[in-house]
């Protein structure tokens, strides 16, 4: 797999040390081990993150330089302890709470969506919820129907929660520092095929911004946006497609939301065609949201061709590797579909 | 009635089967040699499928993960044992082995596992989605403690509908810290539903001990709260197991609603394939080892004259034959076609009941 270049994420600084490559889940266990080490309000808590690490070993080795009271293995007990950091982030700590899996932070729903995402609101904004939830998301690991979920577009859907989902290892670190410096809830979603992704990652501390896009690749004829895996994919795409001479910019969303309209709406305006690229399935998820938005906006006037969303097939992801593969996009789906549209007029 | 959990026999120190007593389970009188010897054959045939399917794992056969119940077998058998093919189970992610027990073809398991269009899920589940409704399974789960609400469920609809039937889930030790559990007993005792709650208790939850998750000694204490026998099996004693299982049927039978039985037990392998058995000694694997139920299972066969020596290799190199010819069929079957992805999510309008 190859990481977006440094130099393709344009807008964002590059720190001295930047050419240290970082694997994204060793960039996220730097930045938890550096907020457990500047905060002692910071803890971890999630079903076998200490002794075995983590399912996909993200807090390996963070067990050992923190202990058990900071490093915390839960019972499994997803919506108490989904509570149990809500009520903690209430009573002034900064609880991490990782989910095994996407699909099992559906059993904690009632308290990220119910409790979580209201509580400032309906308390008359006196109090804050600075909670982190952590999950691994997506399919193409042979996970099955309730193991590769792509469900963000449902938190992205509910006022009071922010959801962010990087897409390589500079981000990952930098959104999920970000995302513990945030006082409310934060959605912070890992895409399982990333983890093994290599890329620049400064040591030091710093920030991405939530709530804001990145344009990853500059072009002028099709914009594509996407998140997450769906980025180095249509990376990919893009790169094919220059060869066949067509120009194609790529926006990494990288917050789902507060949705960074602006830098969408200035791409469509400049590019004329828009196409979502999204893993979860194609009725009502996030390219849904940013086609509307679109067709709401000063960009509308400007298309040449109508919006396109390329989004997962309306199925539970199959096991069979040849099942679901079909059932999300990849590469070429990916480059057939913005060939399409660029050949495209309204 | 105040039940509470009894300690028929502590599984860490379960006793040598040279030490078991004189008089012979209830299972002996109850069952035949024959269904009997069948038992064992299933046991052999958990026992090949989960190593056929490490196998393919370690020759890199295999996709997605997969949950072996090698050593488990006895808890398996034992409680399916008494079930008929009406009666229902639901199961958990290591079920290939409450599969068997239950009554399916390993052939068909096997073809899903590998994710074939002959596979019982026709390959859109895998191995942790195995399901075969005809014999009264409804399915492996992926969702720890999700199929034990699911049982209620079941065993609901076989009050309505008047059935003598049961319904029997599995779950583990660490799925008795969901709510999900704790919810789906409460409502199984108040409406004295025909629900047999089978904890498999092998000590980890993934890498959580039971000491590191759990508030109480053993599961089967939280029977109390629920107003249902809980009853502690040493679970790798398939006799003990179906004894029990056959005591919770009468009882459901009779109306007096569910039972929460404590199978304890060890899981020999690691979790899934990505375990390192960071969290347990080794000593601690070769100790259960050294009690494995298949043998435990054959010594009491054979000391009660209701199988020879000869007949236990022959069942068990029958059973190798079987999961060879699975292993086979499901080499030689399809896989699924792209193009079908949709097959299946929705039922058709004219098949709708
Ligand atoms: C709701 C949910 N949470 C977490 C998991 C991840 N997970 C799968 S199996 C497992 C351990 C289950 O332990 P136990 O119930 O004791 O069964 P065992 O694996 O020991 O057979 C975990 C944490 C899951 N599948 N579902």
């Amino acid at each position: 797999m190859t990481a977006p270049l440094s130099a393709t994420t344009g807008a964002l600084p590059i720190e001295p040390g930047a050419s240290r490559e970082l694997s994204f889940a060793e960039a996220l266990r730097e930045a938890m081990g550096q907020a457990l080490e500047a905060d002692d309000r910071v803890f971890l808590m999630g079903e076998d993150i200490a002794i075995y690490g983590g399912a996909f070993q993200v807090t390996l080795g963070l067990l050992e330089r923190f202990g058990h009271d900071r490093v915390m293995d839960t019972p499994i007990s997803e919506l108490g302890s989904a509570g149990v950091a809500v009520g903690a982030a209430l009573a002034g700590m900064r609880p991490i709470l990782e989910f095994q899996f996407q699909d099992f932070a559906t059993l904690a729903m009632e308290q990220i969506v119910n409790q979580a995402a209201k509580i400032r609101y309906m308390f008359g904004g006196k109090c804050s919820v600075p909670v982190v939830f952590r999950a691994p998301t997506g399919s193409g690991t042979g996970g099955a129907a309730q193991h590769s979920q792509s469900l963000e577009a449902w938190y992205a859907h509910v006022p009071g929660l922010k959801v962010v989902q990087p897409s390589n290892p500079h981000d990952a670190k930098g959104l999920l520092l970000a995302a513990l410096d945030d006082p409310d809830p934060v959605m912070f979603f890992e895409h399982k095929l990333l983890y093994k992704m290599k890329g620049p990652v400064p040591e030091a501390p710093y920030r991405v911004p939530i709530g804001k896009a990145a344009v990853v690749r500059q072009g002028t004829q099709v914009t594509i946006v996407a998140s997450a895996i769906m980025v180095s994919r249509s990376l990919e795409a893009a790169a094919i497609l220059a060869e066949k001479g067509i120009d194609v910019e790529v926006i990494d969303l990288r917050t789902l939301r507060p949705l960074d309209t602006e830098t969408i709406i200035a791409s469509v305006k400049k590019t004329t065609r828009l196409m979502c690229v999204y893993e979860g399935a194609k009725t009502l998820g996030i390219g849904a949201e940013i086609a509307a938005m679109i067709a709401e906006s000063e960009a509308f006037d400007y298309l040449d061709a109508p919006i396109l969303r390329l989004g997962g097939a309306e199925v539970p992801i199959p096991y069979s590797p040849v099942l679901e593969k079909a059932a999300v996009p990849q590469v070429a789906d990916i480059a057939a579909a913005a060939e399409r549209l660029a050949n495209k007029r309204v | 009635m105040t039940p509470t959990a009894q300690d028929v026999s502590a599984p860490g120190e379960a006793a040598p089967p040279s030490d078991r007593p004189a008089n012979p389970p209830r299972a002996f009188s109850v069952f035949s040699a024959a269904e009997l010897q069948t038992a064992l054959k299933k046991m052999y045939l958990i026992r090949r499928f989960e190593e056929a399917a490490e196998d393919a794992y370690q020759r890199g056969l295999t996709y997605g993960t997969m949950h072996l119940s090698i050593g488990q077998e006895a808890s398996a058998v034992g409680a399916c044992l008494p079930l008929g093919p009406s009666d229902y189970i639901t199961s958990t992610h290591r079920g290939h082995g409450h599969c068997i027990a239950k009554g399916a073809d390993p052939a068909r398991m096997f073809a899903e596992f590998s994710g074939k269009e002959t596979g019982y899920c026709h390959g859109r589940g895998g191995s942790m989605h195995i399901a075969d409704v005809e014999n009264g399974n409804l399915g492996a789960n992926g969702i720890v403690a999700g199929g034990i609400p699911i049982a209620v469920g079941a065993a609901l609809a076989i009050k309505k509908r008047g059935l003598p039937n049961v319904a029997l889930c599995f779950f583990g030790d660490g799925a008795a810290n969901e709510g999900a559990f704790h919810e789906a007993l409460n409502i199984a005792s108040i409406w004295k539903l025909p629900v047999i709650f089978v904890c498999e208790n092998n000590k980890y939850a993934m890498s959580t001990s039971i000491e590191r998750a759990l508030s109480v000694k053993n599961v089967a204490d939280r029977a109390v709260a629920y107003s249902m026998p809980g009853v502690i099996v040493d679970g790798n004693s398939l006799t003990d197991m179906a004894d029990a299982v056959m005591a919770a049927i009468e009882r459901a039978r009779a109306g007096l609603g569910p039972t929460l039985i404590e199978s304890k037990t060890y899981r020999i392998r690691g979790h899934s394939r990505s375990d390192r058995n960071r969290y347990r000694t080794k000593e601690e694997i070769e100790s259960w080892v050294a009690r494995d139920p298949i043998d435990r299972f054959e010594v009491e066969l054979i000391a009660h004259g209701l199988a020879t020596a000869a007949e236990c290799l022959a069942i068990r190199e029958a059973a190798e034959a079987e999961i060879a010819a699975a292993v086979k069929f499901s080499n030689d079957s399809p896989l699924p076609d792209a193009a079908d992805i949709l097959r299946g999510v929705h039922t058709p309008a004219e098949a709708k009941p």
